[in-house]
């Protein structure tokens, strides 16, 4: 019988440790870059564990067709797709359900933050490829869209940081990785504003008892200090070399 | 691509300040609680030709849901199980500013949420949807139509796909070894479901969490909140609608009042999926 017989493998070790030797609550290596395209208006390039996503904004500028403008603030178009050698399998290039979904949740999230009155009739484009897929892609996208307005110099009232909190063999764990997100019995991304202390981007995959749920939450709210810290580093590195000519 | 919407349906400020005012006194526009409910009705058998069907009609929403099943090979990674594919359709006679054509993001993401919550709840025994290990199992459709959008169309369209499963039944089969003969004309086995599973949608409106929020509360809402649940209360999807934002504070409070309401749709659920020849297992 040709059939691919696949056993769940353990995800929590005997140690505590994860299959990559993380503890529960420990997240992936982080990369972050701003400015990295030149004819875009602002880029990012995140990179976490051996997720990598690559954003580039255009805009605001004038909106094609007329009639889909808004007359008082601007319109967000959002793309997230994943590049056909993105995943083991080649991916259909065209645009999958999931990926017309995961579109929808970051420009959502996205429009928390962007102050969008400040252009009106207006078109702001956000271009997200993901380079390498290896869980968590909708969150470094979302990251990096968010770097990449900010590098775009866009006003926004925060910067977006976003991490999966996860259950695997019943262990809460934080940023899952592509075992976690296949086997593990939830996965939830969670995205927020952090100076705001509000959350811009919520969804689950899997279950949770209502106490697992917020404990899930404290655990992504200490993941999402960290990446902001981070991102607020990346920009200021690249932004505060120009300070001195004024 | 995904675009801000430009097609909105427009509440005027004054309606907005008159629905908020109403609010600030402590009821709805429709004179609802805040964790109520609208009037619900679930019928089955709605569509004949279906092997299941449900009409749920929640307020003025109403969502028709059918099941039409086939016989497929497995998945290589499941090869005991059988499949389930969920297809929501906002159709052009729902809405003024619905067009004929492919499902836009907002049919897109109502389908994968209704999927996710029937998937991850383990709702339905895909185990016994399995005909011939490795060769031969079911794929079952559920599609479900929306025909008139009148707000919280998600949860009105978990009941209608619950209930219609419930309503369903496989063809007869005949298995002789690794030969299967499906009799069509017959019925054989319902569609084996585990344990209904249920959505609630909350959506947040200033300061108030309005429960099952009617297309004008839905419109003008900052965001929506919707949770699956099963009826020992644990969580089996969740998914924020809107460009809105909530507190982490304001998460557990919408958790609570969702799950709080959630006995009602189980208790409006069960009146029509507990039958003794078979339906609901308890």
């Amino acid at each position: 019988m040709l059939t691919l017989q696949v056993q769940k493998p353990k995800l929590i070790l005997e140690d505590g440790r994860r299959t990559d030797g993380r503890r529960p609550d420990e997240m992936r290596p982080i990369k972050m870059e701003v400015g990295i395209l030149k004819n875009a208006n602002g880029s990012a390039i995140v990179e976490m564990g051996k997720t990598k996503v690559l954003t580039a904004v255009y805009g605001p500028r004038e909106m094609h067709p007329r009639h889909l403008a808004l007359p008082d603030r601007t319109v967000m178009r959002v793309r997230y797709h994943m590049t056909p050698f993105s995943t083991d399998d080649r991916k259909n290039p065209s645009l999958s359900r999931r990926e017309i979904e995961i579109s929808k949740v970051i420009r959502e999230a996205l429009e928390a933050a962007v102050l969008a009155e400040t252009f009106p009739r207006t078109t702001i484009d956000v271009f997200s490829e993901v380079l390498q897929a290896d869980a968590g892609t909708r969150l470094v996208a979302l990251m990096s869209a968010s770097l990449a307005v900010a590098d775009a110099g866009i006003p926004m009232r925060d910067l977006i940081a976003g991490v999966a909190v996860g259950k695997a063999d019943g262990t809460l764990v934080l940023d899952l990785n592509e075992e976690e997100d296949m086997w593990g019995e939830a996965d939830m991304p969670i995205a927020m504003m952090p100076s705001l202390s509000q959350v811009t981007l919520l969804q689950l995959n899997g279950n949770f008892t209502p106490e697992e749920f917020r404990a899930a939450i404290q655990l992504a709210s200490k993941g999402i200090e960290e990446l902001y810290k981070l991102q607020k580093e990346t920009l200021t590195s690249k932004y505060s070399a120009y300070k001195e000519v004024n | 691509m995904s675009l801000t919407p430009s097609n909105y349906n427009i509440v005027p400020l004054i309606k907005r300040e008159g629905i908020l005012s109403v609010l600030e006194k402590g009821s709805r526009i429709d004179g609802r609680k805040f964790t109520d409910f609208r009037s619900l009705s679930i019928t089955q058998g709605y569509a004949k030709k279906a092997e299941g069907s449900a009409m749920v009609r929640l307020g003025d929403t109403a969502v028709l849901a059918g099941v039409k099943m086939k016989e497929d090979v497995p998945f290589p990674d499941t090869p005991d199980q059988g499949n389930f594919i969920v297809n929501v359709e906002l159709l052009p006679l729902a809405y003024e500013t619905f067009e004929p054509g492919p499902p836009d993001e907002n049919a897109v993401e109502l389908s994968r949420v209704v999927d996710r919550g029937l998937r991850d709840s383990k709702a339905i025994d895909l185990k016994r949807l399995c005909l011939v290990p490795g060769k031969k199992v079911w794929t079952i459709w559920i599609d479900i139509d929306v025909l008139d959008y009148g707000g919280n169309v998600l949860d009105a369209s978990m009941l209608a796909a619950v209930a219609a499963l419930y309503d369903a039944f496989l063809p007869k089969v005949e298995i002789n070894g690794e030969e299967v003969k499906i009799i069509k004309e017959e019925k054989g086995e319902r569609v084996p479901m585990n344990y209904p599973v249920v959505s609630v949608t909350v959506a947040k409106l200033d300061k108030f969490f309005l429960v099952d929020p009617e297309l004008e509360e839905e419109t003008i809402a900052d965001t929506r909140l919707s949770i699956s649940y099963l009826e020992d209360g644990r969580i089996v999807g969740i998914q924020k609608f809107g460009s809105g934002t909530l507190t982490t504070q304001e998460l557990d409070a919408v958790e609570s009042i969702a799950r709080a309401s959630t006995s009602r749709l189980f208790e409006e659920l069960k009146k029509v999926i507990t039958r003794p020849e078979g339906g609901v297992t308890q």
